[in-house]
């Protein structure tokens, strides 16, 4: 069997950046990148891509693609998922994806999608965690017209088919589809894989497909934006630790436990 | 007179309690814009279930007892409450942040090609322009944001779980119930649920727990959880995990808080060897007091906290737990 896999993965600010570090402009209501910090492939995507690899292997055959949107892609990171393993990669990259919103994102990915051809399963992570805004799958599946399968944490394909269990906050809820469907995937799926030298030596001779919106005939008020973004804010924490200190650190723990008795929280 | 509708979510035949979450945030909303509050209520209802919608703060309910929407496939639900909005053309729609209905709002919106906000903790209303503003957290709660809707409706509001208070309920309110005949095609639903396996932890409920252990890396393996564990029982509590420690195998995914755990809001949340990334503290700011036990005093859980010790918790906690038994028993 071979099975072909679409990968949607997004380059996004390092969400390991220390909170201490973050900062944004409030006049453009944009995130200020960190100097030194370096992007990354969002978590939940590299977890597709780990996924996406699993499914493959377990058929014995066929390709993972990775389809990215992006107005500046750095190289260097945009390549794990190839290291990794993945056989190709397309980036769209476009000065007009700057601040392009869900809506957006999703009218460019399914005419990237559309163009790339026949596939049988799209995998997505389950949220980007720049705007964590977890719909943009969903409203792939939308435009697509394929089933939508949420928060896996284990994929099975059959005969034409993928049965997957969806991640409950108690236990866990098993779903079914016909191929091709669109699933998102989180942490649960298990940890990427490192690359190998050899996959980063393989990886160093691919090459990404670049387009542009004009190659998928998109035009720009195909990205007019759903909602506006009225303001941007580090939100201030009103709490003041009250730090206890005893004679050791043993002794401070004694002294916590008297403490929260004296503010009547225990 | 147009409406603010609700998505109220039945489970194992009663309310679910994010229902009465959304019907408050429709009322507030509706006050300021001065529109009727609708819910929609899917599968098995009973007029007791009726009764307490309007009695928390429903105008009209809309039921429809399909047998699709008995179980909770989205591509029913999302069909459903397509037909609703086409009959009632409601100004936005909400539906609550559970596996449920961060689903079906996200999908209906992109079906009629409207803006949707996913996790939001407020939302207002601009009685001369009409505008709806929501603000949520972004960059895993780094950094808050605000959006407004452009014109189209419905707008779709994805509300976070507990970020609204139910009304006190009233029954003496009464309300108008639409029994509507639904017409769900076989072609609409794609996915077919085979089996809901629950892993329910024993001992009290993490989201209903009044007090929380959360352990994090710091804590170096599995083993010292059965220290959390004894602390927690003191206070008939539950212990909970920071990702780290679910993603290292330490304890089962269902005893993650943060972001993409569960959101708690307990009286006493006490951490050990957490860092208080800003995706953890997203599931546990707004507890009534969070305690930190972490050996760096640069670590981020001191700027959320408001009573900390310094140090390590292997010397810590023994004496904390020690005092806290003697304190509770005398
Ligand atoms: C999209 C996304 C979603 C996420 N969702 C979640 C989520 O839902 N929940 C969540 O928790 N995280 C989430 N995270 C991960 C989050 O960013 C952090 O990586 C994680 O919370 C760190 O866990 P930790 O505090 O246990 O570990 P660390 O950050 O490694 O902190 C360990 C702490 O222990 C302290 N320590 C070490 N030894 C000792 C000792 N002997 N005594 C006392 N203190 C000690 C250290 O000083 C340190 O502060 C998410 C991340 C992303 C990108
Ligand atoms: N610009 C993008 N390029 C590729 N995939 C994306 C992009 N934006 C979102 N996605 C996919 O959608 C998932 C959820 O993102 P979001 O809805 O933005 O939180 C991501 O994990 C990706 O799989």
């Amino acid at each position: 069997m071979s099975i072909n896999i679409i990968v949607c993965a997004k380059q996004v600010m390092d969400p390991e950046t220390p909170s201490s570090a973050f900062s944004v402009d409030s006049d453009i209501k944009q995130v200020t990148p960190v100097q030194g910090i370096p992007p990354v492939v969002n978590g939940f995507c590299e977890n597709a891509v780990e996924a996406a690899l699993q499914i493959r292997e377990a058929a014995g055959g066929g390709t993972v693609t990775v389809l990215s949107v992006g107005n500046e892609f750095v190289m260097d990171v945009m390549k794990k998922p190839l290291s990794m393993g993945a056989d190709s990669m397309i980036l769209i990259q476009d000065q007009l994806c700057e601040n392009l919103d869900a809506l957006g994102t999703v009218n460019v990915l399914s005419a990237a999608i559309t163009r790339a051809g026949e596939f049988d399963l799209i995998l997505c992570g389950q949220q980007a965690s720049d705007w964590d805004n977890a719909h943009v799958p969903l409203g792939l599946s939308e435009t697509l017209g394929i089933p939508c399968l949420t928060e896996a944490k284990n994929i099975e394909i059959g005969d034409d088919s993928v049965t997957v269990n969806s991640s409950r906050t108690d236990g866990y809820e098993v779903f079914e589809a016909n191929l091709p469907a669109l699933i998102t995937v989180n942490n649960e799926i298990g940890e990427p894989r490192y690359p190998t030298l050899r996959g980063i030596m393989q990886a160093s001779r691919k090459t990404p497909e670049i387009l542009s919106l004009s190659d998928l005939g998109l035009s720009e008020d195909q990205m007019a934006p759903a909602m506006a973004l009225s303001d941007l804010y580090i939100p201030v924490s009103e709490a003041q630790c009250e730090i206890i200190e005893g004679e050791d650190d043993a002794d401070s723990g004694r002294l916590l436990a008297l403490k929260l008795r004296e503010a009547k929280i225990i | 007179m147009s409406e603010i509708l609700v998505l109220a979510e039945i489970e194992n035949g009663t309310l679910h309690s994010t229902a009465g979450e959304l019907l408050a945030a429709a009322r507030k909303l509706a006050a300021e814009l001065n529109l009727d509050v609708s819910a929609a209520l899917f599968g098995e209802i009973t007029e007791d279930i009726t009764g307490e919608v309007v009695a928390l703060g429903a105008d009209n309910v809309y039921t429809a007892s399909h047998p699709k929407l008995a179980s909770n496939v989205a591509d029913a639900h999302v069909a459903a409450l397509e037909q609703i909005c086409q009959q009632a053309s409601p100004t936005a729609v909400l539906t609550a942040k559970t596996p449920l209905g961060r689903v079906v709002g996200p999908r209906l919106a992109y079906r009629m090609g409207v803006g949707v906000a996913q996790d939001c903790m407020n939302v207002t209303g601009e009685k001369i322009s009409g505008k709806i503003t929501v603000t949520r957290p972004v960059y895993g709660g780094n950094a808050m944001a605000a959006f407004t809707f452009t014109d189209k409706n419905p707008q779709f509001i994805v509300v976070r779980v507990k970020a609204f208070e139910a009304l006190e309920r009233d029954d003496s309110r009464v309300g108008r119930i639409v029994e509507l005949d639904m017409d769900i095609a076989d072609d609409q639903i794609k996915v077919k649920l085979i089996e809901t396996v629950k892993e329910e932890s024993e001992g009290v409920k993490l989201e209903d727990a009044s007090v929380i252990v959360s352990g994090g890396r710091g804590l170096g393996g599995p083993e010292p959880f059965s220290q959390l564990e004894e602390l927690a029982k003191m206070f008939n509590g539950a212990v909970g995990a920071s990702r780290a420690v679910c993603d290292a195998g330490w304890l089962d995914h269902s005893y993650q808080v943060g972001l993409t755990g569960k959101t708690v809001s307990p009286d006493l949340y006490i951490t050990v060897g957490i860092s208080g990334a800003s995706q953890h503290m997203a599931g546990c700011s707004s507890s009534k007091s969070i305690v930190a036990i972490n050996k760096d005093s640069e670590a981020n859980i001191f700027k959320e906290a408001s009573f900390g010790v310094v140090g390590d918790w292997e010397k810590v906690l023994p004496s904390f737990t020690a005092t806290v038994q003697e304190l509770l028993s005398s």
